[in-house]
């Protein structure tokens, strides 16, 4: 079994990605499915992280915090994010199928971060809600 | 489920190892990235605790070329075997393509392996998957102990505890040499993409 999504759902969520995200300062971004699967990903061009690890580490990690959420009698946590000294990295689940994962720098704050992440979110919802994943 | 990148011309293939704590299955995928060092351009992803066990999972992409024009990577994964691993273990599983089962060829382990192919089966059925129509292969490790003469469970044996109704292709294997655990992944992963190919066009 497999799944899709076609040559022009895919432009149309990496320009959402783009034109949302890179364009205003984010290091690098990418759309995953809760496998793993990476669906689409985008950076500034000075990136270079290794982003199927960084794929398979995130689904992972996003599955034990909603598990874990689950057990404290929480549906699941609203802000999901780690800081570093240069480096912050934000996830955010889309429908219940897959995960908006954000890097970005300290030039960007966390709130105006949100901000555009919910925007996108809601963007690339009416793309991915045609189907499923699983 | 496999995602297909129309417009990559890319598709993603996941594949996890399984079977009971201590069996093999990080030794395995150990093999594989050793011998095939020069072709996986990245690092493998281990997260395990002090003692060299597998806490959540092991991660290692594979890329085997073009099928049909498209790039194909597997991702290979392994669970934490230990029992109460459950949660993290079904975590692992989502999504999943095909899996190689890693029993314990040792005599002590025979109950260990039996309740693991169980767990697995209700871990699938979780998913609405079931393990006889799931691309699979099983394999029965550490044949390598029988040389040292520690006690080992005959292929015979194994096939009957594991392998009677499922009727899965099953190989002896020992990830320490290195005895058909090549042989092992490539079943899995020409299964696995049999079961996607027509999608693949
Ligand atoms: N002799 C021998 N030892 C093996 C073989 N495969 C694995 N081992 C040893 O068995 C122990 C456990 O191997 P792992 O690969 O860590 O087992 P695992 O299935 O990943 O275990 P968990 O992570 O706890 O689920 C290690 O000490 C390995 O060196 C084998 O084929 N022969
Ligand atoms: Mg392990």
């Amino acid at each position: 079994m497999s799944y899709t999504l076609s040559h022009e759902q895919l432009s149309e969520i990496e320009e959402i990605l783009q034109h949302n995200l890179i364009d205003l300062g984010v290091h690098c971004v990418f759309l995953i499915d809760m496998a793993g699967n990476i669906i689409a990903n985008h950076d500034n061009g000075e990136s270079s992280h290794d982003i199927y690890s960084l794929a398979a580490l995130a689904a992972g990690n996003f599955g034990a915090v909603t598990a874990m959420a689950k057990i404290i009698g929480e549906g699941e946590f609203s802000l999901l994010f780690h800081k570093g000294e240069k480096e912050n990295i934000h996830f955010s689940k889309i429908l219940s199928d897959y995960l908006l994962i954000t890097i970005f720098g300290n030039d960007i704050s966390l709130g105006f971060l949100r901000l555009k992440v919910a925007d996108v979110v809601e963007k690339t919802n009416k793309i991915l809600g045609s189907f499923d994943a699983e | 489920m496999a995602f297909i990148n129309m417009k990559k011309k890319e598709v993603q293939v996941k594949v996890v190892y399984y079977g009971p704590g201590r069996g093999g299955k990080t030794s395995n995928l150990e093999y594989i990235y050793k011998k095939f060092r020069e072709r996986i351009q990245t690092e493998m992803i281990t997260v395990k605790t002090h003692g060299d066990r597998t806490l959540f999972f092991d991660f290692l992409p594979f890329d085997i070329g073009k099928i049909n024009g498209y790039d194909v990577k597997i991702q290979l994964y392994t669970v934490p075997g230990q029992v109460k691993y459950n949660a993290t273990r079904r975590l692992v599983l989502r999504g999943v393509d095909g899996i190689v089962f890693v029993a314990d060829s040792m005599v002590i382990r025979k109950d260990k392996n039996i309740l693991s192919i169980k767990n697995l089966e209700e871990n699938l059925t979780d998913y609405k998957k079931s393990i006889s129509k799931i691309p699979l292969v099983i394999q029965y490790n550490k044949i390598d102990l029988a040389e040292q003469g520690i006690p080992v469970l005959s292929f015979e044996e194994m096939e009957k505890d594991l392998n009677s109704v499922l009727k899965a292709p099953s190989f002896s294997a020992s990830a320490i040499t290195g005895v058909n655990v090549v042989q092992t992944m490539k079943k899995i992963i020409a299964m696995t993409i049999a079961s996607i190919k027509q999608e693949l066009k």
